[in-house]
């Protein structure tokens, strides 16, 4: 991948969550889609004003978990009934009720796994580098108690001129150019 | 009725404590007057101060002499064998299983406040479920010793997983003990990602308030990046309640997988079916009291008292109200059952349990376990004392071993045949072990408190009213105020 440069976005920084929504949901009637906002919790309006609703994280999951039940149970039944058949105490080799219990545990094992590591991995973490923080101020608040809308340079909608002039519309602390 | 709430304590003046809230008469759950960056900087501050607290190294010294009894303990054990301990025929199962259960037992409160309380809403549980987690994890690891230490020959404990190895040998599905090594080891990866997780966006704040390079290297790669961006968030939300919902019935298995061990054998005191739900909510009980162990030092210590303030104490004590009855009405069935079962093996085993030669046990278990904790705790005068709750939970705490030592030994040392009952006696080497673990327990959670964040720094964001989004005419309106 040639390395980019240039504008990556305008970024706005807000004092309080509902400046930011409001923001939000006005650049989205306005037409820009491609924007995030930055948070020091989760927002949920923020969320919605962004018409973001469905994460595949609880499918990542569910597929785990039934890995998991999978796995571990024809795992028990390969070793008591064909790779190691003890007779304990007469009991049948298929001992499926007995098999339940790790079958059980490692579902949650590989479900938990999956909503973890999958969650991670579909927002595209770790990613230690990332153009907004070479905003001057972001480092400063969005981690702590400010609110930013990044209004991105690949959007069609996206001039410096006139979207700067639409974020300053706003009571924003600032708005400032945020480079690759 | 406006003014005074059904909690209203009279002889607290609302107009006099700031903490509480005059419309319920309960304790804030955060003092007044915080906002985003106050909450930031005071829980950061620990983290990333210069200044290291001289109480600290002196605390990590301290613990760090006794963990040293693990490790002179064990480096016996590995020479000499288990011999060593006290456990003997017919007293198989000593400190290291009573231990074990123990402390494991007191990890699962920190499951139930991350877990099962994020289920139900209970927000106030976030000023302490990062230390509560905290705790599992220390836990687990001083319980997963145990069973490491007990295999005899430590150094193949590994064979107890399930891996193609050149003697075609496998575990056994059939036994409990198996079941134990999927439960411990699931607890303990499930633990561990959950509270990896909840720290990633604490990890973030601290990169960035860090001046240290080396601490802002540190946290940078732990925070993996996180830049708090809403789709992030709204992904991370959705993972933590699905781990939360996992963690849920994990934590009712393992003490239930634990409970196996024991039910599952014939034995006349172990051999019931009300073992799972009533080890379960001894497990909680015990694990309620130490986190009132930790946290009530810890916040003394570090002037927290705004962050985990008496209503956290208030209904931690109350949730071991309830854990501590069901544990209550579990003791009665066990004597209830004794005699209606009309068995002969039953009876006698109880009657030995409180008459024995070791009914002693039994009888402070009845009172450190319900006598003291459960006609105490009714009063919510005693409930927000925070010495009494203290010295409670250390005795709450005495009482859960105590339970455990019951279960095990006297169910044991006199079982069917008389030719072969013995008696029970732990050496030294027991009690050295047992304490170094507890030193290893407070040793990780000093390197706990000095270097990770105790209290979810974005949790507690949310709960303060400066959260909540107005929109519309409403926004410009508020905009306005605060302008």
């Amino acid at each position: 991948m040639p390395p980019r440069e240039g504008v990556y976005g305008l970024l706005a920084e807000f004092n309080t969550p509902s400046e930011l929504v409001h923001a939000t949901e006005e650049a989205h009637r306005a037409g820009y889609r491609r924007m995030e906002c930055y948070t020091p919790y989760p927002v949920e309006e923020a969320a919605e004003a962004l018409h973001f609703h469905k994460t595949r994280v609880p499918l990542v999951c569910l597929i785990g978990g039934l890995m998991g039940v999978t796995t571990a149970f024809l795992m028990e039944t390969w070793i008591n009934v064909w790779a190691y058949p003890l007779n304990i105490a007469g009991r049948p080799l298929f001992s499926w009720p007995a098999f339940i219990i790790p079958a059980y545990e490692w579902t949650i094992l590989f479900a938990g796994f999956s909503a973890a590591l999958g969650m991670i991995a579909l927002n595209g973490l770790p990613q230690l580098y990332h153009p907004v923080f070479n905003a001057p101020n972001f480092r400063n608040g969005a981690t702590t108690d400010k609110f930013f809308l990044c209004l991105e340079a690949v959007d069609p909608k996206f001039s410096l001129s006139e979207t700067r002039a639409f974020l300053e519309q706003f009571p924003a602390v600032s708005v400032v150019e945020v480079d690759h | 009725m406006a003014t005074k709430g059904p909690m209203q304590d009279p002889s607290v003046d609302p107009v006099i404590d700031p903490m509480i809230d005059p419309r319920t008469g309960e304790y804030a759950v955060i003092a007044p007057g915080h906002n985003f960056k106050s909450v930031t900087q005071k829980i950061a501050g620990i983290v990333l101060t210069s200044n290291t607290p001289l109480g600290w190294f002196f605390g990590l010294i301290v613990a760090a002499g006794v963990a040293m009894g693990l490790v002179i303990g064990c480096t016996w054990l590995f020479l000499k064998g288990v011999g060593i301990w006290g456990v003997t025929i017919p007293g198989a199962w000593g400190f290291a299983i009573i231990n074990f259960v123990w402390w494991i037992g007191i990890g699962h409160a920190g499951t139930l406040i991350s877990a099962i309380l994020l289920l139900f809403k209970q927000t106030w549980r976030n000023s302490i479920n990062r230390f509560a987690e905290a705790m599992t994890i220390f836990a687990v690891v001083c319980a997963g010793t145990f069973p490491l230490i007990h295999v005899g020959r430590p150094w193949l404990a590994y064979w107890l997983f399930p891996y193609p190895n050149t003697m075609n040998v496998w575990p056994q599905f059939r036994s409990p003990l198996a079941w134990d090594v999927f439960a411990v080891s699931t607890y303990a990866s499930i633990s561990i990602i959950f509270w990896y997780i909840g720290m990633i966006p604490d990890f973030g704040t601290l990169r960035d308030r860090a001046t240290m390079p080396a601490a802002k290297y540190f946290y940078g790669m732990l925070s993996l990046g996180w830049r708090g961006s809403t789709r992030h968030w709204i992904r991370y939300e959705s993972a933590s309640l699905l781990l939360a919902g996992l963690s849920t019935p994990l934590v009712l298995s393992v003490h239930t997988v634990i409970s196996f061990d024991f039910a599952v054998a014939a034995l006349a005191g172990w051999h019931t079916t009300i073992f799972p739900p009533y080890f379960v909510a001894g497990a909680v009980y015990s694990g309620f009291a130490m986190v009132l162990t930790l946290a009530i030092p810890i916040r003394k210590f570090y002037h927290m008292e705004d962050l985990v303030t008496l209503r956290h104490l208030d209904n931690m004590a109350k949730v071991m109200l309830a854990t501590g009855s069901i544990v209550a009405y579990g003791y009665g069935m066990e004597v209830f059952m004794a005699w209606f079962s009309a068995s002969h093996w039953e009876f006698f085993m109880m009657w030995n349990r409180m008459f024995g030669p070791m009914g002693w046990a039994y009888w402070i278990l009845i009172l450190t376990n319900i006598a003291i904790p459960l006609t105490t705790l009714w009063s919510r005068k005693l409930r927000v004392n925070v010495t009494f709750l203290f010295i409670l939970s250390l005795i709450v705490n005495t009482g859960m071993w105590f339970e455990r030592f019951v279960i095990v030994v006297t169910s044991l040392y006199r079982e069917y045949l008389p030719s072969s009952w013995g008696t029970y006696r732990a050496t030294k080497w027991d009690y050295m072990i047992y304490v170094g673990t507890m030193g290893l327990f407070t040793f990780l959670f000093f390197l706990f408190v000095r270097f990770l964040p105790m209290i979810p720094m974005s949790e507690i964001r949310m709960m303060l009213p400066q959260t909540k989004v107005t929109r519309g005419v409403d926004a410009e309106t508020a905009t306005e105020e605060t302008a």
